[in-house]
């Protein structure tokens, strides 16, 4: 937020001494390397913030009044030793955007995360709550809805004992590109949430290759008792840059698109976009399966035209004729 | 960073919560070294009219008043200790858990870097919060919309705005005036809600459709948001039309299948080799979007304006290839 501290100034360093001088009392000793991990600084910074303090203290600023620092102990084993600084014992309250941040952060918890999980968010945001007092009334403006499926939620249940068992599962998934109904058997891998929907990450023994299932088209999952292969113990996907991942191999194609089908370069990741005089779009994309762009096309219904590849243009018009010719 | 401001900052902090009455500027002005070095009055009003400020952005609860015996010019400031501490707050161990995994929903960087001063502060009071510890499924808050940081500094102050907005149809965006009362997620889209100025009626706004700038409309607590006021609930009278139309269509066998889970019914249709969906549909435009992404395996009985709506389109994506 633009009311943030901005990072290395004056403001930054007396938040984080607010914070530290009741962190190092409340623990007694910490060394400077420790106290840096766990203020996400570095060492050195741990080090400018103490030369400050040693000028700090109580008004008139004499010898009894400044807070006191074991020197011995922090030039020779690097170990931070405050005395004198009762004054500040206890951390500023938490202000509205913190406060709101980290309710909002709990309450999509307390919306997207498991059962199981639900009972200690509500206890843990309960808490939060008063201890930010008025600060945490921001929250109430901001809401959160992740997924409310009970379906989703059901599925997500048994697919959580199978990632937990290290258990295969065999899923009736709905594919949108190939409009069909497949039967797989996966080595379910992680259960994992991107842009508001949720995602098992799985090697699939059908395509023999690692995939991600949107739970809300998966129509059924049976947990098998066989155990998960060797391909379960990959790492779960980081899904932090979104759900497409177009490879630089997949079809590269350029679609001219009028202004009121614009959303498509919110929806999609696109590799370009150039605004034309007349205010539509030329905007490329890479297209893993030729038969997704012909979709997205007739359902652009007009609103978008192909201009590269020609193949692709020449497939478009040949699905929409042959729609036309159902309607006699 | 200047170390003699932090110092400085620091220590008229001190000076302001361990006094229990109200500290006058000119005693702070004997107190606190740079103060008391400052070349001129001038000079001294302005650094720590500045300092105040600095404190104020951090959170900190200055107060300013006076004793009654005092006349006006000796109103002084002090920092009330249950005002600017962190109440008393202990976690167990799995509570602690959630919130470092709470600290870890947010993918925006002003909210992140906001939860992460949160949990400093936690720390701060003692309680263990170990980021790493409980590595489950967790949603994830994104937000790339440009425009967010501003609409959520609007919302939390309740500011007014004004911005630039796309309709679905329109080519030009227009000018919005808006009183923003919420902000909302929803399947990972950010919309804000609010009194609409220009129609003098609430509304709700798509921030990836909002065209350029936001700005500022008038200062902080320029409004307030009717008592009672439920954003959830509002968001749901504001949200497009339920799914309350139906719709008859015809569909290749084993095709349509997302169609096929949704359908109210289904049965053989008169054509061998199709079936018979019924379907529910809210926003004709939209759901004839839909549609038209199952070119020939689908064909539109009813109503007639969705089938309508179909060809129409078809023909439009024929005429513009041929073109």
């Amino acid at each position: 937020m633009s009311s943030r501290p901005s990072p290395g100034g004056s403001r930054t360093q007396v938040n984080r001494l607010l914070a530290l001088v009741p962190y190092l009392q409340a623990r007694g000793e910490v060394s400077v390397q420790e106290a840096a991990r766990e203020f996400g600084v570095t060492p050195g910074t741990i080090r400018r913030d103490i030369n400050v303090l040693l000028f700090c203290g109580l008004p008139g600023l004499g010898m009894g009044d400044l807070i006191d620092v074991d020197f011995d102990a922090l030039e020779g084993e690097g170990v931070i030793r405050l005395s004198n600084a009762d004054f500040l014992a206890r951390p500023l309250r938490l202000d509205s955007t913190e406060a709101a941040a980290l309710v909002v952060g709990l309450r999509a918890l307390l919306e997207g995360g498991r059962e199981a999980e639900r009972e200690v968010v509500a206890r843990a945001l309960r808490k939060i709550e008063e201890a930010a007092g008025e600060a945490a009334g921001v929250a109430a403006q901001v809401d959160i809805r992740v997924a409310e499926d009970p379906d989703e939620q059901a599925l997500g249940s048994v697919l959580g004992r199978a990632v937990a068992g290290r258990r295969q599962v065999r899923l009736t998934h709905r594919s949108p590109t190939r409009d069909e109904v497949t039967v797989r058997v996966v080595d379910p891998i992680a259960i994992t949430t991107s842009e508001g929907h949720s995602y098992l990450d799985a090697w699939c023994h059908l395509v023999e290759d690692r995939r991600l299932f949107r739970l809300d088209r998966v129509a059924d999952a049976e947990l098998l008792d066989t155990p998960v292969t060797e391909h379960a113990s990959a790492e779960p996907l980081d899904l932090s840059e979104g759900i497409y991942r177009p490879s630089p191999d997949d079809l590269l194609a350029r679609l001219r698109v009028a202004p009121q089908a614009r959303w498509v370069t919110e929806y999609f990741p696109v590799e370009e976009v150039a605004e034309e005089p007349d205010g539509s779009l030329l905007v490329s994309l890479r297209v893993g399966n030729p038969a997704w762009l012909v979709r997205l096309a007739l359902r652009l219904g007009g609103h978008a035209v192909v201009v590269e590849p020609e193949e692709l243009a020449e497939a478009v018009r040949r699905s929409a004729e042959e729609a036309l010719s159902n309607y006699g | 960073m200047s170390a003699r401001k932090s110092e400085r900052l620091l220590n008229l902090l001190i000076a302001l919560l361990v006094s229990r009455t109200y500290v006058t500027k000119q005693r702070l002005r004997q107190v606190i070294p740079d103060y008391r070095e400052a070349a001129s009055d001038e000079a001294f009003e302005k650094m720590f009219e500045r300092d105040k400020e600095d404190l104020r952005a951090l959170g900190v609860p200055i107060e300013m008043g006076g004793h009654e015996a005092l006349f006006e010019d000796e109103q002084g400031y002090r920092i009330v200790r249950s005002a600017f501490e962190l109440p008393e707050i202990t976690l167990t161990a799995d509570e602690a858990a959630v919130i470092g995994l709470a600290a870890r929903v947010w993918q925006q960087a002003g909210l992140a870097s906001a939860t992460s001063d949160a949990l400093m502060k936690l720390k701060a009071a003692g309680v263990e919060v170990d980021r790493e510890a409980l590595d489950v499924a967790h949603p994830q808050l994104a937000a790339d919309e440009p425009s967010f940081e501003t609409f959520w500094e609007a919302v939390t102050q309740r500011r007014p705005v004004t911005f630039g907005y796309r309709t679905g149809t329109a080519t030009e965006p227009a000018v919005r005036r808006l009183e923003p009362w919420g902000i909302v997620s929803y399947r990972a889209r950010w919309y804000v809600v609010g009194r609409d100025l220009d129609r003098g009626a609430e509304r709700m706004f798509r921030l990836s459709r909002v065209v350029g700038e936001v700005r500022f409309a008038g200062p902080a607590g320029s409004f307030t948001v009717p008592e009672g006021t439920d954003i959830r609930e509002l968001t749901g009278i504001l949200a497009p039309p339920s799914e309350e139309r139906t719709a008859v269509v015809d569909v290749r066998a084993g095709k349509a299948v997302a169609l096929r889970h949704r359908a109210v019914s289904s049965g053989p249709a008169a054509r061998p080799g199709w079936d018979r969906l019924e379907l529910r549909f809210g926003r004709l435009d939209t759901f004839t979007d839909e549609l038209l992404g199952y070119g020939a395996d689908l064909v539109v009985q009813e109503p007639p304006e969705l089938r309508d709506a179909v060809v129409e389109h078809l023909r439009a994506v024929v005429e513009r290839v041929t073109a």
